[in-house]
């Protein structure tokens, strides 16, 4: 399934989490999951919520870069090489893998967040 | 040793008569043979025939780089262009280089000068001087190397990049004196200190420019290596090393007044300034064959001494820099305008998105930091994409300026952000 996830560019410094999680948290975001990004100089937030549009235009307000594009959501069974197989679908299809992170799931064990370089090629390849 | 002592010590009288001539056949040439200038004295209804005496060179007009950028790459040729044996260049305000074209007599003069800058710091013939300018289109390299060919010094090419090449030679070769920045210099002191090797080399003398420095760094080179330290003075538009240069009494660099006129002006109003007050320096070329340039503006800020000095010569002093007139930072011996760093932004973002340059001396190296606020435009989920933004953005920076720049991401806001003009640059280095 295809979701939005909302994306933060932060400097990688002390204090810089705690004040975009506090801009989160007035404007009433509910996070469902969070993966942090670094080098040694900044790092990238990267969010899913509920209400990404709301979130992105409230760290907009406060002076923040960031972006809300589409990212797909894989329920997860809990098997040993069920992840392994869903990889191997992507990899087939020759779709690249950037990045991956999980997160819990209402439905499911967990599920898994994932960002490829081509997001409609990859989600056909996973549930064909 | 006073290389040239009939020119070097020529009483006032007669270097103005000299450079009175010398500029009046000058202008004569550029008039009938560069359409540039002589648009311009039509302008203002000057012929060659009203340019006799030195005191005529108000009338002339300026030449400023924005000059040289647009008539790029021959426009302000004065000579066919057969005639040019050699081309430097020194980088732009923005991607185009400044292009310089020499004669044949034009190197032979370059040479001259040169030799007269090294004899002033005591090189001779029996010396074995080290080149640790870079050669290329860098004027520093070639311009030293041919200074001290023609001096009858055994010169070692040694240009940059390899410090311990560079110091085994020196003590291998017993090599006595070395041109190269001074805080490269510096750098140099260093690495010999930490391997306990400042006894075993032989070095006397060091001339050192391309970029400022202050007493304090001579009086460490001097302290550190035991050598004199002298100050070279030059830009490529009017030729490289060797306009000016300081003799052992260090009260101003002697600019070589039969080759080149100075004035002193104010940068706002373009009125010439009295002898001794502070201004911007501009340099007419008087011999100059293949381009060239009449009252070129340095942007250099400085006064001029005019008194003979105890080392014998007439030639004036050039005090010390009081900064620029425009926004232009010598960085690592490199000129460097915030505009090619905006160009190179440019090229590589599409737009300039807000910067800031810092630039700061770190244990006697230049440090040239550029941060930029990551836009939506161009930020990414992704972390390879913004790593590979900074490298291109690195890489533009360094093919545009000619040195290498730290590049770094930051969030929008976090750098100074002004009403009109922004100010995006900040020196810290203490040099003027």
């Amino acid at each position: 399934m295809l979701i939005k996830q909302l994306s933060v560019f932060l400097e990688n410094r002390p204090g810089t989490l705690d004040e975009a999680l506090k801009i989160l948290k007035e404007a009433g975001i509910n996070m469902k999951a969070l993966s942090l990004a670094d080098t040694s100089e900044f790092g990238v937030m990267r969010i899913i919520a509920d209400n990404p549009d709301d979130a992105k235009q409230a760290m907009k307000k406060a002076g923040y870069t960031s972006i809300v594009n589409e990212v797909i959501s894989v329920e997860l069974k809990h098997e040993v090489g069920y992840l392994a197989g869903i990889v191997e679908k992507i990899s087939k299809a020759g779709v690249n893998i950037e990045y991956m992170y999980a997160a819990p799931s209402e439905d499911s064990a967990a599920r898994m967040i994932i960002k490829t370089d081509d997001a409609a090629r990859a989600e056909s390849a996973i549930s064909g | 040793m006073i290389w040239n002592e009939t020119k070097e010590c020529m009483p006032r009288g007669d270097l103005e008569e000299l450079q009175g001539k010398r500029l009046h056949k000058q202008v004569d040439r550029i008039y009938h043979n560069v359409e540039f200038y002589r648009k311009k004295m039509q302008e203002t209804g000057v012929e060659p025939g009203d340019i006799q005496t030195v005191e005529d060179i108000k009338k002339l007009p300026f030449t400023t780089y924005e000059d040289l950028k647009d008539n790029y790459p021959y426009g302000l040729l004065a000579v066919p262009r057969q005639e040019i044996v050699r081309v430097q260049a020194s980088s732009g305000t923005t991607g185009k280089p400044k292009v310089l074209c020499y004669t044949r007599r034009d190197i032979d003069i370059w040479s001259e000068c040169v030799a007269r800058a090294m004899s002033m710091a005591g090189v001779t013939r029996d010396d074995i001087i080290q080149v640790g300018y870079g050669y290329g289109l860098f004027t520093g390299g070639l311009g030293a190397h041919y200074g001290a060919e023609n001096l009858g010094a055994m010169v070692i090419p040694m240009s940059t990049g390899n410090t311990k090449k560079l110091i085994d030679m020196m003590i291998d070769c017993e090599v006595t004196a070395i041109a190269c920045t001074p805080s490269y210099l510096l750098h140099v002191a260093e690495a010999l200190e930490e391997q306990g090797l400042v006894g075993k080399i032989k070095l006397k003398y060091a001339i050192c420019g391309a970029e400022p420095w202050t007493d304090e760094m001579r009086a460490q080179i001097e302290r550190r290596l035991h050598i004199k330290a002298y100050d070279i003075y030059g830009l490529t538009e009017i030729m490289g090393p060797g306009v000016a240069c300081d003799c052992r009494y260090h009260k101003g660099l002697h600019i070589y007044e039969d080759h080149f006129l100075p004035e002193i002006i104010d940068p706002d109003t373009l009125e010439q300034k009295p002898h001794g007050e502070l201004g911007e320096l501009c340099i007419t070329t008087l011999t100059k064959e293949g381009m060239p340039l009449l009252r070129y503006r340095t942007r250099d800020l400085t006064s001029l001494e005019y008194g003979q000095c105890e080392c014998g010569r007439t030639m004036a002093r050039i005090q010390r820099f009081r900064g620029r007139s425009d926004d232009m930072l010598v960085i690592r011996g490199v000129n460097v305008f915030p505009s090619q760093v905006e160009h190179a932004l440019l090229t590589v973002a599409g737009t300039t998105p807000n910067y800031f340059i810092t630039v700061d001396r770190i244990n006697n190296n230049d440090t040239f930091d550029v941060a930029i606020e990551v836009e939506e435009r161009f930020f990414s989920d992704e972390v390879r994409k913004l790593e590979k933004l900074r490298a291109d953005v690195e890489d533009a920076i360094h093919q545009t300026v000619g040195i290498k720049a730290k590049v770094k991401l930051v969030e929008p806001n976090a750098l100074p952000h002004s009403e009109g003009k922004t100010k995006h640059v900040e020196d810290k280095r203490k040099l003027n």
